[in-house]
Parts: C-alpha cells; structure tokens; sequence
C-alpha cells in the first residue's frame, strides 16, 4: 500500500502564503487616511462602474485589494452582518471592530482549512466622532489584523506606500486637500506613472453628515478640492 | 452579540440584493410577521371557525399625502388608540425611508413601525449592495410585497396599511402609493389618506388640494385636513398647542426628504385655531 503524500504543516502554509501574497501583489492598492473631517478612501482604479470602496453601514467603510469575486462575497457578508445586527440591536451597536473580528475569524478559518485561500487584503475603516476616535483595520489573507489610526494602505504596493507615507505624513491630522493630494502622491512614488484623477476612485466618512457617513467624490468634486 | 456567522450563509449563487428575502432564509426568526404567524396559524382550521381576535392594542389613525408643486407631501397624526383609551400622544406614523421617499402608516402600531423599520432597512441594503437605489417604482412594488406577507396578520386583526410617497427623479415628480390589505398597489395622482379618519382627511383634501399649490400652502392644507379629520374622528388627535404636540408633516422633493419645522407648525396650528374661533 502506498503511503499517503506527506507534507509537514509548515510547508503547506507557507505554500498558500505565498499563493496569497502572490494574488495580491497583482492587485492595485488602496489608502485609508484619516483628514480632519473623517477618512479618505482613495483606490487607484481606473473602472468607472466596478468599486474597491464601499460602504458598511453608518459610519463603517470597507474597501479590498486582490481578487474581485473574493472581496465582493466579503463585502456582502459585511453589509448583511452588519444590517441584521443593527435591526436586532441599535444602530450604534454596529462596530468596525466586530466586523473586521468576524472577518479575521473567516479569512482565518478559511486559510487553514479551506483547499485555496482567499488572494485578499481587506479595509476597514469607522470614523469616530472626534478624530482620535478613527478606527482603520488592515485585514490579510491569513486573517492577521493590525489597527491604525492615522492611514493604512492594502493592495501589491502596499509596503512601499506605507513607507513613503510614514515619511511624509506629519503629526498633524492633513486638510481633505492634503490627504488627497499625498495619497495620489503616493501612487505615483510606487508606480512608475502617476495615474492621472480620473483613474481614482474617491470616497469619504464625512463625520459631520447625518446618519450615513459615506460619500463617493466624484471627478467634479475631486478638481474642485484640490485646486 | 457572539458573532454569528452569516458569513458563511452568503457564499451562494443566489445573490438576491433584498434584506427581506436574506432574513426570511437565514434568519426567519427576525421576521416578525413570520414569527406571529407560526404562533398564530395552529389556531386556523380549514374551513372552521376564525380564531379569536388578538386583545386590543394600540392603533395608528390618519395619515395623509398629496402631491404639490415641487414634490408630494405625507403627514400624520400623532395619536395612537387602544379599544377607547388613548395610547399614545406622540407617537410617530410618518418616516423616512430613505433619501427620496417616505411612508406612513394606519393600523396596528407594533407591526406599523416593525413594517417600516423594516423598510428602511431594506432599501438601504438594497443600495449599498448593488450600490445604486432602487428607483421609485420598485420601492413601490416592494413595500407591496411586505404587505402581502403580512396577509395572515390581518386575519387576526393586524391590519397594516402603509401610504408610500417618492419623488421620481426620472419623472421628476413627486408620486404617491397606496396599498390594500392583500398587498395590492395603486397609483393615485393627486391625493390620498388612510385610517380611521382617512375619509374625513379625503374630503377636506378634495376641497383644497391642487397640484400648483406652493409649499406653504400645501403644509397649511395638509394641517387644516389633519385638523377636520380630528374633529370628526375620536381616532384621530387634533394639533395640541398646550403639550406643543403637532402632527408631523414631511416635504418629499428634488432635494430630499425634510421635515416641516416645529416652530413653523405651531405658527400654523395657532393661526389655523385663530381663524376657526373667528369664523
């Protein structure tokens, strides 16, 4: 009788961590930063009509970097988490923190267990009502969090963007102009073209809206901000 | 709450945008129609006898909605009734359910503010998972089928009737929908209103309702409505100026949805009184 192909745990998950990361280097990256209203969503994403930013629920904005289908089936179990729990409870009982929990514990669950693991980077981020109470969870593949509080970055160049912003960015909580002007930037440091507005998806948690924070920006607005 | 895992659940094919149908697959317990009709269905024999009526509980009376010039307008009292007791004096039958449209309700109160929590919930689900708003049209047919469902609560006595306004961008009018018991949706044009005092409401609406009325003019006709229904139907509660209890009166147009201030209704309200002491 043959022996069942052995391989030693190690080698598996370093095998589909490198699969992961892989998936995700291909994809475009995505900055969170907090400005003095609320956080600046930016992705560089030249569709017009697919969206890497969505958002959650009141004050709770998601975005994910790597494979479509994967961070879209994500994205939905977020919102309908999220609803129910804010129909069985309050609108306020609603949490980045026990969603990106529930993510972590999926994206986990998920990567030891499931044949392929997810090739995703997840965001999440809720603004708070003054702004040291920003939350910004960075999510990965394994389900490992780190929380921000000031910018974070997900995507393929999402090192490299962390480290130029760790750089620039200074003390002081950035005007909407200036984080927006830093994030694109950013993407031109990374890259080898800066990617002109149009190929910029834009939103913010705007925190002095009523009831839903989010907003799209779109190119009209995006000119006008940064003129 | 432990975190439950609907997670897992939304890995399907079926990739419906509707929170309604989510809950009634994953989560039928939170349904409250579904929940009271399993409790309430042993009774029912086929072909016996109805089962009992449901105690008295309390019950929202008039709202109103009519269309003006910029948009369409919905109001409502603010009584709630229970048998001949009044329940509430504040309570609210009118609500936003989301940036263009707005509904209000007669009936039963528990299963009237369920219905349009519900709703709300809905249409911004809708919204934030196809990341587009349903248009006016299928809100309407929507908040129908809810109706539908709560079908077997009516056997009961757990009449729903909700009065649902929109502004149509596409239109760019405003548009009102009415709904009968088996969830059937019509349309009307100009003006509407429903429970115990609708009729008395209808009557004074058609006296003064035009659709080139300006916004003013329109919160005014809608109050003096609201008024003549309260002084025919014990149902219905009448602005009261002591307690500063006004009814409450939404302005559906192209900007949004907002509602009418309360300084403006008292001003209002108190003219209104004024002139009827003169007449």
């Amino acid at each position: 009788m043959p022996l069942p192909y052995y391989v030693s745990p190690e080698q598996m998950m370093q095998d589909r961590a490198e699969y992961a990361k892989k998936g995700i280097a291909k994809g475009r990256s995505i900055i969170a930063m907090a400005y003095g209203d609320g956080v600046l969503f930016v992705a560089d994403n030249p569709s017009v009509s697919l969206f890497k930013i969505s958002e959650i629920y009141d004050n709770i904005a998601f975005s994910g970097a790597g494979k479509y289908n994967e961070f879209e089936s994500l994205r939905k179990a977020g919102i309908q988490h999220a609803d129910v729990k804010g129909m069985m409870y309050s609108r306020e009982d609603v949490t980045a923190r026990s969603l990106a929990n529930g993510y972590s514990q999926m994206l986990g669950t998920i990567f030891s267990q499931e044949m392929k693991p997810y090739e995703v980077e997840l965001l999440l981020a809720q603004v708070g009502e003054t702004p040291d109470r920003n939350e910004l969870y960075r999510i990965s593949f394994d389900g490992s969090i780190v929380d921000e509080q000031r910018f974070t970055a997900i995507g393929g160049r999402s090192e490299a963007i962390l480290t130029f912003l760790r750089k620039e960015l200074s003390e002081q909580c950035p005007s909407l102009k200036d984080a927006l002007i830093l994030c694109h930037t950013s993407f031109e440091r990374v890259s080898d073209s800066k990617p002109n507005l149009e190929g910029l998806e834009i939103a913010v948690l705007d925190r002095n809206r009523k009831g839903r924070k989010f907003r799209r920006v779109l190119l009209q607005e995006a000119r006008q901000i940064l003129e | 709450m432990p975190f439950e895992t609907p997670f897992q659940a939304s890995f399907s094919l079926d990739s419906h945008s509707s929170f309604y149908h989510y809950l009634s697959v994953h989560k039928p317990e939170l349904l409250p129609m579904a929940k009271w009709h399993n409790l309430i269905n042993p009774s029912i024999s086929p072909g016996g006898s109805m089962p009992t009526q449901v105690p008295p509980l309390p019950h929202g009376t008039t709202v109103l909605a009519f269309t003006y010039q910029q948009g369409v307008l919905i109001a409502g009292d603010r009584r709630a009734t229970e048998g001949f007791q009044i329940a509430s004096t504040r309570m609210e039958k009118v609500f936003q359910t989301d940036e263009f449209s707005a509904m209000a309700i007669a009936g039963a109160a528990g299963p009237c503010m369920e219905m349009a929590k519900l709703f709300r919930i809905e249409l911004e689900h809708y919204e934030k998972l196809d990341g587009q708003p349903l248009t006016c049209e299928g809100k309407a047919n929507h908040l129908g089928q809810m109706v539908k469902a709560n079908f077997p609560l009516v056997l009961q006595g757990l009449v729903v009737i909700p009065l649902f306004v929109g502004y149509d961008q596409k239109r760019e009018s405003g548009r009102i929908f009415k709904y009968d018991i088996t969830g059937g949706r019509y349309e009307e044009t100009d003006f509407h209103a429903v429970g115990s005092g609708g009729k008395d409401a209808r009557n004074s609406l058609k006296e003064h309702c035009k659709k080139s009325l300006p916004e003013q003019e329109a919160v005014r006709v809608a109050l003096r409505a609201l008024v003549n229904a309260a002084e025919e139907d014990v149902g219905t509660g009448g602005p009261d100026v002591f307690r500063r209890i006004y009814p409450t009166i939404k302005l559906v147009d192209h900007q949004g949805v907002r509602d009418v201030e309360e300084s403006t209704l008292a001003s209002l309200c108190e003219a209104l009184i004024t002139r009827r002491q003169d007449e």
